[in-house]
């Protein structure tokens, strides 16, 4: 140490390492994506050649295929692609923040806060289309700010907010269930949508507002991805780091209930989504970097194949939701025990 | 190398009810290393995350070669000013050199790459720390020793001229105190670098610092060289404990001994009387 520290550039080729293998990752998973959404436009009761569903998708008239493709399935992977996305990237983002996976909005009470509004609204109040979503987003924030201020005490990142999480959540799905029981005309399928999730019936109108809301609260999060992985070390590293941890938290805070929300209010709280996405994310990719799209992607991929499997695989139909709840709730189990032994975080 | 002046003026901090840093002042010596040592609850830990804006003043300020901290742009602030709080957490599984590049987040915008001098500074910072060999393990695979050397070296890379260091020698055994100490000594020589830390062993800060802060009630009750702060009657003062300060046969620097009751072998007491 007395001497000139030696310069010997030991991290750079680990990193370049590190850093292709993560682009390579994201490419595979890019590519899943595409193909499942492919197999979902291709495949379904019946076959249509890709290349008929190519001329359907350049605006072509196919015999046969016209209907199918472009009435029934497309409007289906579109909005099942969009809302995964959604749905992972805000999971991923307050679990990352809060460094704890349980803090996923659809464990915490976020979804179902979005899901009572938007079924409240539809049933209720009769509305329809950005109305709904509106207000998804509005009741979103607002469970959001409640648990936040419920559990600020002490720390918000502690057990204490996601514990009253859960109650907010249980307290919010009763109301989801009472607007259900007061609805009588409704059909179980509908009624599965605001239980569990489910795209069903997707039209391409749906899938607009959840394009805007990758859009503007994707990209607000995205903006955000850097002091984000700042905030993985810590609060207080992080503002030693220069970030300013309030702010972004509620920037964070912003986008990932504005993410959740907006597919809530389309596609129902399509059960664990949010909460699986980040950790096999994680799992996939490994902690280097921000893991945004990693979870992102997960996202998709988990809500057009559970959708996929719940229509063609299973010897009878189930909305996606059923198919991922299914998937997350051992994995909440796993991680219960596993956090009362090691209380490691994501 | 000219350092940067880092200061605190009428400094009152509270956080519920009463204030727990009271109208406080204190000039950071620059390039030296500056410890604060006082009892429990004595707001040495609140000055320390006042200093580094972890939290706002209620009255006064802190101020950075005379501007006031909490006004300056923060990532600007963390090119000048580091900090290893008490608490921080790892992501799992991340390596000891993905870790230590994360202090380069102050240096980065939002579309800036990773350059050359990102690498150079991580290198530098594996190297002071000794931490070379172990730079592609898990750090949950660390020791606590080796971990602490880690987060350390994550501080160097974000290359700050002053750091700010909450307790660094926590729940380490006394080779890795020594060991930390040494290390935060050797980038003050080295770098120049401004060190203010809390530190919990009074000897150990007596031993390390040029300049010791003895807080008591929120207050500065003494500043100054170890010889001059580490007397029987500030002891007395800031821990409310009888001592006798002897004069460290290694580093010929002060040393404590606490008095209680017990233990005392009869040549002391009737040295005493």
């Amino acid at each position: 140490m007395t001497t000139v520290e030696p310069i010997f550039h030991a991290v750079a080729p680990a990193r370049r390492r590190r850093a292709n293998r993560r682009v390579t990752i994201i490419a595979v998973m890019a590519t899943l994506v595409l193909a499942l959404f492919a197999l979902t436009l291709a495949l379904g009761q019946s076959y249509t050649p890709l290349g008929d569903v190519v001329r359907v998708l350049l605006g072509e008239d196919v015999a046969g295929a016209t209907f199918t493709v472009g009435q029934l399935r497309l409007p289906r992977a579109l909005v099942a692609v969009l809302a995964g996305l959604c749905f992972g990237l805000g999971g991923v983002a307050f679990q990352v923040m809060l460094r704890n996976p349980l803090a996923s909005p659809d464990i915490i009470g976020i979804s179902s806060g979005a899901s009572a509004a938007a079924v409240f609204a539809i049933v209720i109040l009769s509305l329809r289309g950005p109305a709904v979503s509106l207000i998804a987003v509005a009741a979103g924030l607002g469970v959001a700010l409640l648990i936040y201020g419920l559990a600020s005490r002490g720390g918000v990142a502690g057990t204490r907010l996601i514990l009253v999480g859960i109650a907010v959540s249980a307290m919010l799905e009763s109301i989801v269930a009472y607007v259900l029981s007061q609805a009588p005309a409704w059909t179980l399928q509908e009624a599965m949508r605001w239980l569990t999730g489910s795209v069903n019936g997707a039209q391409l109108g749906q899938a607009l507002p959840l394009l805007l809301a990758l859009c503007i609260f994707g990209g607000l999060l995205f903006s955000r991805a850097r002091d984000l992985e700042a905030l993985r070390l810590g609060d207080d590293m992080a503002a030693g780091l220069g970030v300013r941890v309030g702010r972004t938290r509620m920037i964070i805070i912003v986008a990932a209930v504005g993410l959740i929300a907006c597919a809530t209010a389309v596609t129902g709280p399509i059960a664990f989504v949010a909460f699986l996405s980040g950790p096999i994310a994680a799992r996939i990719v490994g902690n280097s970097g921000s893991l945004l799209l990693p979870a992102g992607l997960v996202g998709a991929v988990l809500v057009l194949a559970g959708d996929y499997a719940g229509q063609f695989l299973l010897p009878s139909r189930f909305p996606v939701g059923v198919v991922t709840g299914v998937l997350g709730a051992p994995y909440l189990l796993f991680l219960i025990v596993r956090a009362n032994r090691s209380g490691g975080s994501l | 190398m000219i350092s940067h002046s880092l200061s605190a003026s009428g400094l009152s901090v509270g956080y519920d009810g009463a204030d727990i840093l009271h109208a406080l002042d204190l000039q950071v010596p620059p390039g030296k290393i500056t410890a604060i040592v006082g009892a429990n609850a004595c707001g040495k830990s609140t000055l320390l995350r006042a200093m580094s804006r972890l939290i706002s003043p209620r009255g006064g300020s802190v101020l950075l070669d005379g501007k006031s901290i909490h006004q300056m742009p923060s990532k600007r602030l963390a090119r000048t000013l580091g900090l290893l709080p008490q608490s921080s957490s790892a992501p799992e599984g991340i390596t000891v050199a993905d870790l230590v590049s994360r202090g380069r987040h102050p240096h980065q915008g939002l579309f800036s790459r990773w350059t050359r001098a990102d690498d150079e500074a991580v290198d530098q910072a594996l190297a002071a720390t000794r931490i070379e060999d172990l730079s592609e393990r898990p750090v949950d695979e660390l020791s606590g020793g080796q971990r602490q050397r880690v987060w350390i070296a994550m501080a160097l890379a974000q290359q700050t001229e002053i750091l700010l260091l909450d307790e660094p020698t926590t729940f380490l055994d006394i080779c890795h105190q020594v060991e930390v100490l040494d290390l935060l000594t050797d980038l003050n020589h080295v770098r120049g670098t401004t060190v203010v830390m809390v530190l919990h062993d009074l000897n150990l800060a007596a031993r390390y610092a040029d300049h010791l802060v003895a807080m008591s009630e929120g207050r500065v009750h003494a500043f100054g060289s170890p010889q001059e702060v580490l007397t029987r009657e500030n002891v007395q003062h800031v821990f409310s404990i009888d001592s006798r300060v002897i004069l460290d046969p290694v580093s010929h620097r002060p040393m404590m001994i606490p008095i209680g009751r017990h233990r005392m072998s009869a040549e002391r007491v009737t040295l005493h009387e």
